[in-house]
């Protein structure tokens, strides 16, 4: 049954059936839009999940070697030499268009590339295990740039799949159908109004054919009544 | 041009500092939320953040999760990882499979 009260009309008919027909093939291509989506996602969430599991392994080896350092040194020492950088990183960010769902993606310039130039002290003072942490961190630190973009990428393709997969469940199960059996109420309302008029009309034609072979049979008994 | 920051306690991120990245120290939650709020503003693209922060920070985290930027990363600290990253994943995939399906 429709739920809201509509009007059994054929303007209301052909309108609900363009609706119909727009609202299907809305359906069709938000549903390829969300198989897409959920490949390109499936993708994206694999190499997540390994960078993810390799960044954290780098920094936790950074971590170690960076312990290992502030309890070598002192902390006035130690944060002494990481004080001036003298590596600098410039990032720049546009976008890209993935199944229209802007996803950035960074660019990213150092300064410095020499490896051996990274090291913003000198190594009189400093223990060789901070060495060891900056060079792993920087070693790292591409990886890190890329699991910035790929989980960001995850997190911005989930939630379009997300909205994608309510809209097509809402078209599939609760607009389409309804929009069907209003069209339904109203073809039998129309159907039921033709079958009516029809009887109307026969009924309408018994009776003048009733009117007029009385009117006949008085005429010709009134003839037969003068004629005697 | 976007930034990159880092923050976290100060053992866990001082060695960012020698990428020429910006790093902020924050002792607790507390601390932090400020702070991250003031950097999303200031047009960091990328933040690093580290899951012992992250761990009282969901409610913040969850509102940059579906803008453009900053994009919030946690990384573990120096007492290591919590597994909130990884755990992240698989709440990003059982929203939009509705089901954890790896």
């Amino acid at each position: 049954m429709p739920s809201t009260t509509i009007n059994p009309t054929r303007m209301e008919l052909t309108r609900l059936k363009g609706q119909l027909k727009t609202a299907q093939r809305g359906h069709k291509l938000l549903k390829d839009k969300r198989d897409e989506l959920m490949k390109q996602f499936m993708d994206v969430v694999r190499e997540n999940r390994a960078l993810r599991a390799r960044v954290e392994q780098a920094l936790m080896r950074a971590h170690g070697s960076f312990t290992v350092a502030s309890a070598l040194m002192s902390p006035e020492m130690l944060e002494q030499s990481l004080m001036y950088p003298k590596q600098s990183v410039e990032l720049d960010m546009t976008f890209e268009n993935v199944m229209s769902v802007n996803v950035p993606e960074y660019h990213f310039r150092t300064q410095n590339d020499d490896q051996s130039q990274i090291y913003p002290y000198g190594f009189a003072q400093t223990s060789g295990e901070l060495d060891d942490a900056v060079s792993e961190l920087s070693g790292v630190f591409q990886d890190m740039l890329k699991l910035a973009r790929i989980e960001k990428t995850s997190q911005l393709l989930a939630e379009e799949i997300e909205k994608t997969r309510r809209r097509v469940n809402a078209l599939e199960y609760v607009k389409i159908p309804q929009m069907q059996s209003s069209i339904k109420y109203i073809t039998m309302k129309l159907d039921e109004n033709e079958r009516a008029n029809t009887i109307r009309l026969m009924k309408v034609k018994d009776m003048i054919l009733k009117d007029a072979l009385e009117e006949k049979r008085a005429a010709t008994a009134q003839a037969a009544a003068a004629s005697n | 041009m976007y930034k990159i920051a880092v923050l976290g306690d100060k053992d866990s991120i001082l060695g960012f500092r020698a990428l020429g990245l910006d790093v902020f120290s924050a002792d607790g939650p507390e601390q932090a939320r400020p702070v991250l709020h003031r950097l999303a503003k200031e047009g960091y693209a990328i933040i690093y953040l580290t899951e012992q922060l992250a761990a009282g920070l969901s409610g913040e985290i969850a509102r940059y999760k579906d803008e453009l930027t900053p994009a919030i990363i946690l990384i573990p600290g120096k007492e290591g990882s919590l597994g909130i990253g990884m755990a992240n994943i698989k709440t990003a995939v059982e929203r939009a499979v509705g089901a954890d399906i790896l």
